[in-house]
């Protein structure tokens, strides 16, 4: 018997546009297209863009929070919320998202307590916040691991014959790691309801996309695993929205995994010990800020005539009232109690842990007559 | 329980899988040539037939791919059982392993369990290529979050087997490829508490630790050392983490003399550990330094070269014989 050599239906007919697709431009012009509905009215619209000032704000007061020496380190997301908000505006309550460490646009959209993840980053403690409760898995900091998780909890969906779609965040530095290639790879093979949802940034730390690949583009990889992939402004929060929530209703639908790469960029540094202005330059920022992906959304509201002050005044005060929520969470904040770094690691404990966990207490009490 | 016929220890193991896909629903099987062929060892024959392809199917071709996708099946619900197909392939799931599988209790602050046992053939003796015949245990052990369990025995494998599936630690589950087509009986009956190892032959004059492929090694040098008069007490340790710490400090406590074997190189292997352990817990009641009768500290010999690298009955009763001279 001959190998099968596979067949012509499985590769699409069309290639990924390498020019991202776009609906609001950045004078906040909206063109549609027949390849991305948008379903969202008056009202959503409105909400995307508080989420985006929101996350925003609550970017900014992080950034702020560790100059004071409040955080060891932070990551931020300022110039990314069109691509986070409008992703994960598109999942339903029972959606899944395996994020990486900078989705706190995503997070603000899902409901995630933002105090808790910025507790992670002051160093409290490695995860803080309730997955089962929030659908947000915890941050993943190796870079790309979570895209199998998010694979294999969606093969345990199908397995289970479930409507719950997963979505795995990522950078363009990810698609580099064997992991990405594997949960791609898996994904397909088993028809698993995944998004792979890729924000190319520009920059992985300090290196530029175009080091990172010589591909024309990341969306056409995805055509090599058998999925399809589209490329798309992401700072665009609409085409952004459009994609996930096609990639999302055709996971739902049993059509198996998609992939989407939104164009986007990181204005600040990898992390607040970054010092991007080693690799790029004034002008690049500047370029990027014309396309300001909350100016463009503003533009389009106050055009439609959707805006009013009364809005913006509302926003203000829900930023305000977060912020200081947040501030006062983190501000000065306690360590817990160290017997805790014992209490969670085994279910089944090992012996030495009885010793080890009664050197600790001995040890504490002596910094406490020390201190008295 | 009736006890049942003699089988392999791969049989035993087979069985296990078998009893636990019965018990419970949440229990998928996979990886790599497991579902139509049965594994490469054939321990996962014919359950892909009985329990279908919904709970046993292969997997592509990728390790980290196999953990991380196991990772994100028991977060679903699952009580995944993923197969490594032999111990050097491990490492490419180094960073799933390590990095999450071992942490995810941990870091989300005991929200979330990973009832995952991770089933690794490992071990030399069978001839192999490079690659596939390593005992990596002690990665495993030097990484807080992780149970060890290795059977010397097909009782053991088919009892710790189920009792690791039906836990909610992740687990390592080395299996002793070399000793797959031992042959033992094994009964359905209630598995001893976790981390408890087992007093396999009584002695009192030296006590021997091994673990896995071992355990029959160790056996075979209480027989000879008996022809010599010494009393060789044979500890089997079926768990790695958690150390059975009791058991083993009566036993030297009885003896005041202790060696251990493993097939791992000796630096930084479970013998520096238990030595360790021995010295701090029971000092005053040693006769002897504690011993290590291990591989050698270079990498896994050719084929034609292991039996001169592994440990075996010979290299066991000379440490023998330089404990008891002290």
């Amino acid at each position: 018997m001959t190998q099968d050599v596979g067949t012509a239906a499985a590769v699409p007919a069309e290639l990924p546009s390498v020019e991202p697709l776009q609906l609001l431009d950045p004078n906040g012009k909206l063109s549609p297209l027949e390849e991305l509905p948008v379903d969202l009215g008056e009202k959503d619209l409105l909400d995307l863009y508080r989420l985006m000032v929101i996350t925003r704000r609550v970017d900014r007061e992080s950034i702020n929070l560790q100059r004071q020496g409040q955080l060891g380190v932070y990551a931020s997301c300022f110039g990314q919320e069109a691509a986070q908000v409008g992703s994960a505006y598109a999942l339903g309550d029972d959606d899944w998202v395996f994020p990486s460490y900078r989705e706190h646009g995503v997070a603000t959209v899902r409901g995630v307590d933002p105090t808790q993840l910025l507790h992670v980053w002051r160093g409290t403690w490695l995860g803080m916040h309730d997955v089962y409760e929030t659908h947000f898995a915890l941050q993943a900091i190796p870079i790309a691991t979570q895209a199998l998780h998010a694979v294999g909890y969606a093969m345990g969906v199908k397995l289970d014959k479930k409507a719950i779609v997963t979505i795995a965040y990522f950078g363009d530095g990810a698609t580099s790691e064997g992991d990405l290639h594997e949960a791609m790879n898996f994904a397909t093979v088993y028809d698993a309801p995944i998004v792979f949802f890729c924000q190319n940034n520009g920059y992985a730390i300090s290196l530029p996309f175009d080091r990172q690949s010589r591909g024309s583009t990341l969306a056409h990889r995805a055509i090599g695993y058998g999925m399809p992939g589209i490329r798309v402004d992401g700072n665009d929060v609409l085409a952004s929205y459009a994609a996930t929530k096609k990639a999302v209703d055709r996971a739902r639908s049993g059509q198996g995994p998609m992939f989407i790469e939104a164009m986007t960029y990181r204005l600040e540094g990898h992390s607040t010990s970054d010092d991007p202005t080693r690799y790029r330059t004034k002008g690049d920022l500047e370029q990027w800020a014309e396309r300001d992906p909350l100016t463009r959304l503003e533009l389009y509201l106050k055009e439609t005539g959707t805006w009013d002050d009364g809005f913006a005044e509302q926003i203000e005060e829900e930023a305000r009232e977060r912020t200081t929520r947040l501030r006062d969470s983190i501000y000065d904040a306690d360590h817990p109690d160290p017997l805790e770094l014992f209490d969670h690691v085994y279910i089944n404990e090992p012996p030495q842990f009885e010793r080890q966990r009664a050197q600790m207490r001995a040890e504490l009490e002596a910094r406490d007559a020390d201190d008295a | 329980m009736p006890t049942m016929p003699e089988t392999t220890m791969a049989g035993a193991l087979n069985a296990a899988l078998r009893s636990s896909l019965e018990a419970d629903g949440r229990v998928l099987i996979f990886g790599e040539d497991i579902g139509k062929l049965g594994g490469v060892f054939r321990v996962t024959d014919g359950l892909q037939d009985r329990f279908g392809e919904g709970r046993v199917f292969d997997s592509p071709l990728a390790e980290s791919g196999i953990v991380g996708t196991a990772i994100g099946l028991a977060m679903y619900g699952y009580r995944p059982v993923p197969e490594m197909q032999f111990d050097a392939f491990t490492f490419p799931a180094f960073e799933q392993i390590v990095s999450h599988l071992a942490k995810f209790h941990n870091r989300s602050r005991g929200t979330i369990k990973l009832p995952i046992t991770i089933r690794i053939p490992y071990g030399g003796g069978i001839g192999a290529v490079e690659h596939h015949s390593e005992s990596p245990e002690a990665y495993w052990a030097h990484t807080a979050g992780l149970l060890i369990a290795s059977p010397g025995s097909p009782a053991d494998a088919y009892s710790l087997l189920r009792q690791c599936i039906a836990l909610d630690d992740p687990v390592i589950f080395m299996e002793p490829k070399r000793r797959y087509w031992m042959k033992g009986a094994f009964e359905n009956d209630e598995a001893l508490p976790v981390g408890r190892a087992a007093v396999r032959v009584e002695g009192s004059d030296v006590t021997v630790i091994g673990y896995g492929p071992q355990v029959e090694t160790a056996l075979e040098a209480a027989r000879a050392g008996a022809d010599e008069g010494w009393s060789i007490e044979v500890i089997d340790l079926r768990w790695l983490n958690p150390l059975d710490e009791e058991t083993i400090l009566t036993s030297v406590k009885k003896t005041g003399r202790c060696i251990v074997v493993h097939e791992a190189p000796m630096t930084l292997g479970m013998g520096a550990e238990i030595a360790a352990r021995v010295q701090e817990l029971a000092f005053y009641h040693l006769e002897a330094p504690v011993l290590r009768a291990t591989g050698f500290d270079t990498p896994y010999p050719p084929a034609k070269l292991e039996e001169f690298w592994l440990p075996d009955a010979d290299r066991i009763l000379d440490l023998v014989a330089r404990s008891l001279a002290y």
